[in-house]
């Protein structure tokens, strides 16, 4: 009798065992949006292979390296012994994908989501993957409260200033970001306006069409501020010190992986570009 | 006398080679079964031995099947169809560095593949399905075989092909094909962008056995077309007029080997993107190695080009797993050296001669 009592006991604790290490266990993640979604629902330890866009949290620089979405190796990430690969939805070259399909690996590829319905979506969409829908549906209802915050702070900015995103300047022409890019999403959801319509994409933008795009703010990331010695070398370009950005220098630098991440940090990157947005000196 | 001087020479050199081209046949059938046998996904005697006889589990089945198998064929095929391609056009030519870049293949084969790349969202979609998957190898295959043509027709107005016109063109084709390149690269959107670069860089990781099956037959049956004209590129040699005297029919065989260049470089760029270094340096190793005759120098330069694309390729999935780097980082990084130590032992022969 106390024979079938341990026994219940032990099977009863080993179900509840296996309750809490439900679904997949050793994940391959790749795109830095998914990957901040997987750790924000707290499965980070159940993941042991990230690409190269998935730099936050800090934690993630120690699992196995598998290189860059787009550039993903089938034999590669086999041989980490993953239950799952959850990618972005621009992972690639699709004949990877295929090979690690026919290997028998689970393969789940994300929606595309650049607004704050698309993260929603893409967190819900892990959070079915990884079989934890509760805090899935906690996380997506805390992007939504956090993103209306934030959003205050943006209408409040009645300036709605134009606002100029450099990606970097190789030589020449600066690397601006157009419409259709994540800066012309981020821009506007910060309050501000793109001064760079007319183009899709990041495309070098020609000195005098800056001069006439007469941007308040030039926006860039921190990085590549960082690359350059200083803002001032933009500031100081001829284009630039034509332009409202120049005179009165307002600019703003931003961790690159904040800012374009549309991951479950959108509200902070709207709120912080929101505030930055708001200081009239720079 | 000359003929006297070539049969003794013929004597000697395949008895003298004989363990030559052993020990090469030997390297590549080794390389092969290393790409096979060895990867990030460790699989022993047994696993491979199941896979053989079709009792294997779904994993390693897969890895060998649809993995590695596919890139050992194609990788064989690109270096057999680089090499082979390389050595024709260095003969022919009768310069030591042509390769199928000089006259514009791989770049009229760049040009199709990026336009798919680019374009592809304008007209893949009116594609039959069945087509769609091949639009960038077709696309660069068309574009390679567009551009050779052109750059021979162009060179050979007025009766004969002329040499330095056939250069001079690609080197203009070149240019062009490069300004075509950078405007679609400034059309791009973010993600084509990436794809291009990464498409420039070579990759035998197609794994579509359609693909690799293609692409292998074009390039080997150009291939053995070509390494069956040893005889005819060793009388090149001596000059086109000689040649003629000798009783080539020059045009005809200067035709023949732009279309089997064309074909053989065309599929396998199609298929592996730009591969450079292997067309121009499997020659020269070969020539190293077995002398300069042609006949010695085609199958020699082919099996050093195979072992050359599976010695790289091995490199780049052993590198640093579970990444990896493009496989023209490796062909450059292996051959380079390789070639330098070469000729660095040439000289110092030279210099003891002297």
């Amino acid at each position: 009798m106390r024979f079938l009592t341990a026994l219940l006991l032990s099977a009863v604790l080993l179900a509840s065992g296996d309750a809490r290490a439900a679904g997949p266990q050793r994940i391959v993640s790749a795109g830095g949006d998914i990957t901040e979604i997987i750790y924000q629902l707290g499965a980070g330890d159940r993941v042991i292979g990230l690409d190269s866009t998935s730099n936050f949290p800090a934690d993630a620089s120690e699992k196995a390296q598998i290189g860059y979405i787009r550039n993903l190796a089938a034999e590669g990430i086999l041989s980490l012994q993953p239950d799952l690969l959850i990618a972005a939805h621009d992972a690639g070259p699709p004949p990877a994908v295929e090979q690690l399909r026919a290997a028998g690996l689970r393969v789940e590829i994300a929606p595309k989501g650049d607004s704050v319905a698309g993260v929603q979506e893409k967190i819900r969409f892990v959070g079915t993957v990884l079989e934890l829908p509760e805090q899935a549906e906690a996380l997506a209802l805390k992007l939504e409260e956090d993103m209306k915050a934030s959003l205050e702070i943006a209408e409040a900015n009645t300036e709605r200033p134009r606002v100029i995103f450099v990606l970097n300047t190789a030589d020449g022409a600066p690397l601006v970001g157009g419409t259709e890019t994540s800066a012309d999403a981020i821009i506007a959801l910060a309050g501000g306006v793109n001064a760079a319509a007319g183009f899709e994409g990041y495309k070098p933008m020609s000195q005098e069409a800056i001069i006439t795009a007469a941007p308040d703010v030039l926006l860039m990331m921190s990085q590549t501020v960082d690359r350059l010695g200083s803002i001032d070398v933009m500031l100081s370009r001829p284009e630039f010190q034509l332009t409202p950005a120049g005179r009165n220098r307002r600019h703003v630098a931003m961790e690159g992986i904040l800012l374009f991440s549309f991951g479950p940090r959108l509200p902070q990157a709207v709120r912080e570009l929101a505030t930055a947005l708001q200081q009239k000196d720079g | 006398m000359a003929v006297t001087t070539t049969l003794q020479g013929r004597a000697a050199g395949i008895l003298g080679r004989r363990p030559l081209f052993g020990a090469l046949v030997a390297l590549l059938v080794l390389m092969a079964f290393a790409e096979v046998a060895l990867g990030p996904v460790r699989l022993g005697p047994s696993d491979l031995l199941k896979v053989l006889i079709g009792e294997g589990e779904r994993g390693p089945t897969a890895i060998l099947l649809q993995i590695r198998l596919p890139r050992m064929v194609l990788g064989l095929a690109v270096g057999i169809g680089l090499a082979l391609s390389g050595c024709a056009l260095q003969g022919v030519l009768r310069n030591p560095l042509a390769d199928p870049g000089l006259i514009g293949v791989t770049a009229g084969a760049a040009v199709g593949a990026v336009g798919v790349i680019v374009l592809g969202n304008f007209f893949v979609g009116d594609l039959p399905a069945v087509v769609r998957p091949y639009a960038l190898p077709l696309g660069a295959f068309i574009g390679s075989t567009l551009v050779t043509g052109f750059v021979f027709s162009f060179s050979s107005r007025g009766g004969g092909t002329n040499i330095a016109m056939l250069i001079l063109a690609g080197v203009a084709v070149n240019a062009i094909a490069g300004a075509l390149i950078g405007a679609m690269v400034f059309i791009s959107n973010d993600q084509q962008l990436r794809d291009l670069t990464f498409w420039s860089m070579g990759s035998i990781a197609s794994g579509n056995w359609m693909t690799v099956t293609v692409t292998s037959v074009v390039a080997v049956a150009s291939g053995l077309f070509l390494a069956r004209m040893g005889r005819i590129l060793d009388l090149f040699q001596l000059g086109e007029r000689a040649a003629f005297h000798a009783g080539v029919d020059i045009e005809r065989e200067k035709r023949r080997i732009a279309l089997l260049t064309a074909l053989s470089v065309g599929a396998v760029t199609a298929a592996a993107g730009p591969i450079g270094f292997i067309g121009l340096v499997a020659p020269h190793m070969a020539r190293l190695i077995v002398g300069p005759a042609h006949r010695h120098v085609l199958p020699a330069a082919a099996l050093i080009g195979g072992a050359l694309i599976l010695g790289a390729d091995l490199m780049v999935r052993l590198a640093i797993p579970p990444t990896e780097p493009p496989i023209g980082l490796a062909t450059s990084m292996i051959g380079g050296p390789f070639f330098l130590w070469l000729l660095m032992r040439r000289m110092r022969k030279a210099g003891g001669n002297a």
